[in-house]
């Protein structure tokens, strides 16, 4: 399973990558979170090298999910430069994941 | 899986209706293969409790039994694969799926690909969702703890959805075109009690509202007399039924006026060798119970099929 973040280190794995990052933003009560979890694996595994992919719980860490106007699980950003660059809302297939990073 | 290895089975979607047409597939000693966009279980898996499969006097946990399906499945040997498929050939003896990753072969193909949430169709819509608007009361309801929230539609999910964000929330405006609820008895009931549940009856929302980005009020319309209302919520719910996953079948199989796959009880459409189950299937019942059932119809249909030719 990909690595978890949190508030304290969010910065440092995150913000100050410098490669890009996909934060998955979920919640472990979350079922579509739930489904999305082995979609985000496969891309982590693929992306390899290239990028990173770190976990986000929100209820560990809701003044991050705050901070980027997250109100919805599961959500995925993709962080470049310390900045949000893009991002998606809701469980969904694994080519619109990877579009992510495109 | 080679490429060109023909499957004897090709199923699909993994939600409740996939799995089992795979896990009786593959007891029928059938090769087959259970294509899934996302990952396994459908709209079950995606709900909190299920209160009405039989065998789980408490109530099941939607995503947990959707995993011991899927893991009842491949215990049998059919196999999931995370591929979307986004066409079809359905013309020669040999059918082929086409996903972004490749293509694939089978003697037989069962659509179970589902229904998803419909929407309203009102501007603003696809900008507010995540922002606001959501189809999905147990994911993002703890958003809006204490906050006001609106809940649209009248059938079980919406009841489903009001119930348990009565719990969380404020207060809960459920808006329902009609006045009365199709939801069942026993969710009217329950409802009718709960003191922070408004109901607003034969009313439709006009117009979504936003501030900085986010849903700030829902402008609702008496659909009888056309006066409006304001209602100062930050979340929506909407609830207002589903529509077909069928959309890379166009053309190719039959369906009703909702877009739902004409099947005969079998599950065969006027494609030999071309099943339909669950959800996506024209029907009067959409449940997890049903949609179970017409996966073990279709499986033991397409492996008679399979065996006569």
């Amino acid at each position: 399973m990909s690595e978890m973040v949190t508030s304290s280190d969010f910065e440092e794995k995150v913000l100050k990558s410098d490669v890009p990052v996909l934060v998955d933003f979920f919640a472990t009560w979350c079922g579509p979170c739930r489904m999305l979890g082995p979609v985000v694996e496969e891309v982590a595994a693929e992306k390899a090298g290239e990028a990173k992919v770190y976990k986000l719980d929100i209820d560990q860490s809701p003044d991050i999910a705050q901070r980027y106007g997250v109100m919805s699980v599961p959500t995925l950003i993709l962080f470049e430069g310390g900045a949000p660059k893009r991002q998606m809302v809701g469980a969904q297939p694994k080519q619109n994941v990877l579009a992510l990073f495109a | 899986m080679n490429e060109n290895d023909v499957l004897d089975v090709a199923v699909i979607g993994a939600g409740p209706a996939g799995l089992t047409a795979g896990l009786y597939a593959a007891r029928a000693g059938l090769s087959v293969a259970i294509y899934e966009r996302i990952s396994p279980g459908g709209q079950l898996a995606q709900t909190e409790r299920v209160e009405n499969y039989p065998g789980f006097a408490e109530g099941a946990d939607g995503f947990e039994l959707a995993w011991a399906m899927k893991e009842q499945a491949e215990h049998f040997g059919a196999i999931i694969v995370s591929e979307e498929v986004t066409a079809v050939d359905f013309s020669g003896e040999v059918k082929t799926l086409t996903t972004p990753f490749g293509q694939h072969k089978a003697r037989s193909v069962i659509v179970a690909t589902g229904a998803r949430p419909r929407k309203m169709g009102l501007a603003g819509e696809e900008r507010l969702a995540g922002r606001g608007v959501s189809y999905c009361a147990t994911c993002d309801g703890n958003f809006f703890r204490g906050k006001s929230v609106c809940v649209l539609g009248g059938g079980n999910t919406a009841a489903a959805d009001a119930k348990y964000l009565a719990r969380i929330c404020e207060r809960v405006y459920l808006v329902h075109r009609r006045d009365t609820l199709r939801a069942s008895a026993i969710d009217r009931e329950r409802l009718s009690l709960l003191p922070n549940v408004e109901f607003v009856w034969n009313s439709r929302i006009a117009d979504l509202r936003s501030e900085e980005g986010r849903l700030a009020a829902v402008e609702v319309e008496d659909v009888a007399t056309g006066a409006r209302r304001t209602l100062p919520v930050e979340g929506l719910f909407v609830a207002i039924g589903t529509i077909p996953n069928a959309d890379f079948l166009e053309g190719v199989l039959p369906v009703d006026e909702g877009g739902y796959i004409v099947a005969d009880e079998s599950g065969a459409t006027s494609v030999p060798g071309v099943f339909a189950a669950g959800d996506v299937r024209a029907k009067g019942l959409r449940q997890v119970v049903t949609a179970v059932s017409d996966g073990a119809i279709a499986a033991e249909s397409a492996a008679a099929y399979v065996a006569s030719r």
